[in-house]
């Protein structure tokens, strides 16, 4: 096996993450591009763990760290970042709910950073 | 290559260019649907590269649960179903930064790595993970649970507005007489479709009750009736069971015909200070309901009941469908 191939899709499928966030003007498909990032991320997790341990053969693991003889690190790194990427969408959906109940609006454009500039300049009241 | 290479270079290009589809799509839901076949096929990765579990959970959690999702959100925010105009920004910054970064890391990764052939190891099954997952990691696995928690917490606060909130004094404060936008008159084409929708149906009740009548004046016919001057008694001397079969049918046609109509064409009643037509026409005891009804029903060609039957006419404007004349006098 060839571990150059799973790294090569996970570097093309994290730039087109980076592309889709930054090309996105809907909340829901900028979510979307972040789901990839993540696939790209875990699926290099997966690939390291698969192939690095067989070029550390005979290299002691520390002993705290891997109890058990067979170490899988890698996965269980991946199964975290799955279980973050979860808890990332429920909370990021609710905020982008919240949000067009609120505003009727679903572009990340047009959402104010500072709720200040979001009104009229004749409304602002200087203190 | 090898059998596993020339798996992971398919299961790549799959993910790849769905993954593709996914960021330039123009339909919302079709880039769901496309980031599906994207996950599912990372998930064939998994299962090439040994991580068994990863790979099912990964089908498990992301395409069953975080797509879902995705696609939920897309519908609770209305949106269209055909493809969208302004999704995107404009182009260039976009492709150079995500062109750089992908090609770059791609570059720098197959520099690192060459064309190294590796042996793959054994497939990894649940018990590892687990014994892994359970013995050294268990503190994060529990910081991690906790985390899980948090979010939920959070995601449920965060959706309700009643919780927590606090009196901006500076808020612009909207007014209470604001309508919510009705999703009915949102769209003309639905509206012109329930029409058209109740228009059929009243052409098909017309067509039955006419059909009923003239099978009814058959049966006065056959029958022979002597008292023909007086016009309204002539069901007295029908087959009862021919009085059965038409009350029921004014019952089944008389509930078609009170059914709640959206978008009525009589305004409400200025006393119910409502502007929801659904509400003025669905109570039927109340007078202002019954006379809405009846102006739906003054519409539709009014069927000409033949001269031995007349009482059969008009019936369904009734609260309770009766036959003969008793009860059409007392309507009357």
């Amino acid at each position: 096996m060839h571990v150059v191939i799973p790294y090569v899709i996970a570097a093309l499928l994290f730039g087109l993450g980076v592309y889709g966030v930054l090309r996105r003007r809907n909340a829901i498909l900028v979510l979307m591009a972040v789901e990839l990032m993540l696939n790209a991320i875990n699926l290099i997790f997966v690939a390291a763990d698969s192939t690095i341990r067989s070029t550390l053969a005979g290299v002691q693991p520390e002993a705290w760290s891997h109890p058990a003889p067979e170490p899988r690190a890698g996965a269980i790194f991946a199964l975290f970042v799955i279980v973050l990427a979860a808890a990332e969408v429920g909370v990021g959906l609710a905020i982008i709910l919240q949000f067009y109940r609120v505003r009727n609006a679903i572009a990340i454009d047009d959402i104010a950073l500072h709720e200040a500039d979001d009104r009229e300049p004749s409304d602002r009241v200087t203190t | 290559v090898t059998v596993a290479d020339a798996l992971m270079l398919a299961l790549g290009v799959i993910a790849v260019g769905s993954g593709t589809l996914v960021v330039t799509s123009t339909h919302l839901v079709r880039a769901g649907l496309y980031l599906v076949i994207s996950l599912g096929a990372i998930a064939g990765l998994y299962l090439v590269l040994g991580a068994e579990l990863v790979a099912w959970v990964q089908v498990l959690v992301y395409v069953g649960a975080v797509v879902v999702l995705l696609l939920f959100a897309v519908m609770l925010t209305r949106a269209p179903i055909g493809p969208s105009t302004d999704l995107d920004r404009a182009p260039g910054p976009a492709v150079l930064i995500g062109a750089g970064v992908g090609f770059g890391l791609a570059a720098l990764l197959a520099d690192a790595f060459h064309w190294t052939r590796y042996d793959l190891p054994p497939t990894g099954t649940a018990e590892r993970v687990g014994e892994q997952v359970f013995g050294a990691w268990v503190l994060p696995f529990e910081v991690l649970s906790i985390l899980l928690l948090a979010a939920l917490i959070g995601a449920i606060v965060l959706s309700r507005p009643d919780l927590g909130a606090r009196l901006d004094p500076e808020a612009v404060e909207i007014p209470a007489g604001t309508p919510s936008p009705d999703p009915v008159a949102e769209s003309a084409a639905v509206v012109a479709r329930l029409e058209r929708i109740s228009a059929r149906q009243d052409a098909a009740q017309a067509r039955i009750r006419q059909a009923a009548a003239d099978e009814r004046a058959a049966a006065a016919d056959g029958a022979g009736t002597a008292d023909e001057e007086a016009a309204g008694r002539t069901t007295a001397t029908l087959d009862p069971e021919v009085i059965l079969k038409s009350k029921a049918a004014d019952v089944v046609f008389g509930a078609q015909a009170r059914r709640i109509r959206l978008g009525g064409d009589e305004p409400p009643e200025p006393g119910q200070g409502r502007d929801d037509v659904i509400e003025g026409t669905a109570t039927e005891t109340a007078p202002p309901a019954r006379r809405s009804i009846e102006g739906t029903r003054a519409e539709r060609p009014a069927i000409e009941g033949p001269p031995k039957s007349p009482a059969i006419e008009g019936q369904a404007d009734d609260d309770q469908p009766a036959l003969g004349d008793a009860g059409k006098k007392d309507d009357a």
